[in-house]
């Protein structure tokens, strides 16, 4: 179990980062911070500004405006060695799935003989064994997104990052896919996941960040957000209006 | 009509006996081309990897300098060469002209910007989509240039076969360079030039048909390669 130490060093806090882009603000959060133990979901209508912020929290995107903290010290490279992320379209490599998590153990210094099995352990975590000498780009799409989550594990953050991971895959591979972060949740991993989907924030969030049009419009753990929404824009769209 | 089919059976005869001589310009001609093309690939697709990633003033001018490069026409690369090497040229010294060390030279500058610009058009395509992905496992931009020569390595070969196939069926610039000299530097394009001119229309056309069957299985092999490349979400654009 981590102390309440290690627990602050992996809060992230967002300070007035603004990003615009042809003189229209595409994201405006002046305090956010992220810390409870379980998955924060960003939820929210395209648009809203949930993958720009994800990719700040990340490191990815740098801010016009406004940086991002981690346990109260500027995102820098040690942080960012210690964050993981998986995409909405899994970008896999031209590589067979085994070498897909190999590409990342090595870059660790792992050596070979410890990559093997590391490797075999993931495999059978993500339920890809016997698919190890498959081409990743033969997968299907949820085998393929499980791959992506297996390599950012990998890395053993203690973050990750997931941008709508399920947004293209159906109920079962669903499913699967919210299984392992779950699992990955309870290990001890720190998630931050994206997603426009309300039964899945339901399913998975200890905490969830409401946004719309660039902006953070209610931050509360995952019930109170989703039973007594605070904001009109959280209501209208928690009842499945049109929010845009 | 007779006639061509009288040098037509000549041909066939030259090529299914194993005619030294012919074999000897086959094996030269190929010697030459394979030796360009490797010496094309350790020049042109770092320098076309490094165009993919890099960001740089004047890196567009580069490029259209590149693409422009591919057209360049052989003749006027064999001139230059030929200037070069000749005896009062800077590399005069070294007197590699009339040698096939010097058809070499003027197969790499025909094939290296062939090799660079499609390694360029192919490592940008597969930067574009690696680049948030390696960028969130932290890869630099300096080591990602492995990352993606190796994962564009499908069509890379397609390159490299295009610049082959370039080079070897490729006349104008050797023939200045390399004098077409007798069991010397004397490869197949050279040869059936020659050989036709002076209306020995027999080794001409094994030649010929030599040539084109390596062409056809150049393509065959460019074709198989691009399909498994697509089938791979990469192609040359």
């Amino acid at each position: 179990m981590r102390d309440l130490v290690s627990e602050m060093a992996r809060h992230i806090t967002v300070k007035g980062v603004q990003i615009a882009r042809n003189g229209s603000a595409l994201l405006d959060v002046p305090h956010l911070t992220l810390g409870g133990p379980g998955p924060t979901l960003i939820l929210g209508p395209n648009g809203a500004g949930k993958s720009l912020l994800l990719r700040c929290l990340h490191g990815l995107i740098v801010p016009d405006k406004g940086h991002v903290e981690q346990g109260g010290v500027l995102l820098n490279a040690n942080h960012k060695a210690r964050q993981a992320m998986v995409f909405q379209q899994p970008v896999l490599l031209r590589r067979s799935v085994a070498a897909n998590l190999d590409f990342v153990l090595k870059r660790q210094g792992m050596p070979r003989a410890a990559r093997k099995m590391r490797i075999a352990e993931l495999l059978v975590e993500g339920g890809l064994e016997g698919k190890a000498r498959q081409s990743a780009r033969s997968l299907s799409g949820g085998e393929a997104q499980r791959l992506a989550i297996l390599r950012a594990l990998a890395l053993d953050p203690d973050t990750l990052f997931l941008d709508e991971p399920t947004s293209a895959l159906d109920p079962s591979a669903t499913q699967v896919i919210e299984r392992m972060i779950l699992r990955a949740s309870a290990s001890g991993v720190r998630i931050v996941m994206v997603t426009h989907d309300i039964g899945q924030a339901r399913r998975l969030a200890s905490d969830i960040v409401m946004m719309q049009g660039g902006h953070v419009v209610e931050h509360g753990a995952a019930r109170q957000v989703l039973d007594d929404p605070q904001s009109d824009a959280s209501r209208r769209y928690l009842a499945g209006g049109l929010v845009t | 009509m007779q006639g061509f089919a009288v040098e037509f059976s000549a041909a066939i005869a030259l090529i299914l006996n194993g005619d030294p001589e012919l074999w000897a310009i086959v094996l030269l001609s190929l010697k030459v081309s394979i030796f360009a093309v490797l010496i094309s690939a350790l020049i042109g697709m770092p320098v076309g990897a490094a165009l993919a990633v890099a960001r740089f003033p004047g890196r567009r001018v580069l490029i259209i300098l590149m693409n422009a490069l591919m057209g360049f026409p052989p003749v006027v690369v064999g001139l230059l060469v030929y200037l070069m090497l000749s005896r009062s040229g800077p590399l005069g010294v070294l007197e590699l002209l009339y040698t096939p060390t010097a058809m070499i030279i003027a197969q790499v500058v025909l094939v290296t910007p062939i090799v660079a610009a499609l390694t360029r058009q192919v490592v940008e395509m597969l930067a574009e989509e690696y680049s948030e992905q390696l960028r969130s496992l932290g890869v630099s931009r300096l080591a990602s240039v492995p990352v993606l020569l190796w994962d564009a390595r499908l069509a890379l070969v397609t390159a490299l076969l295009a610049g082959f196939g370039r080079a070897i069926a490729e006349v104008g610039a050797v023939i200045i360079v390399g004098g077409n000299i007798n069991h010397v530097t004397r490869v197949m394009t050279t040869t059936i030039a020659l050989e036709t001119s002076k209306g020995n229309l027999a080794l001409a056309l094994a030649l010929g048909a030599i040539l084109i069957g390596i062409a056809v299985a150049v393509n065959a092999m460019v074709s198989t390669l691009s399909l498994r490349a697509e089938r791979e979400g990469l192609r040359h654009a």
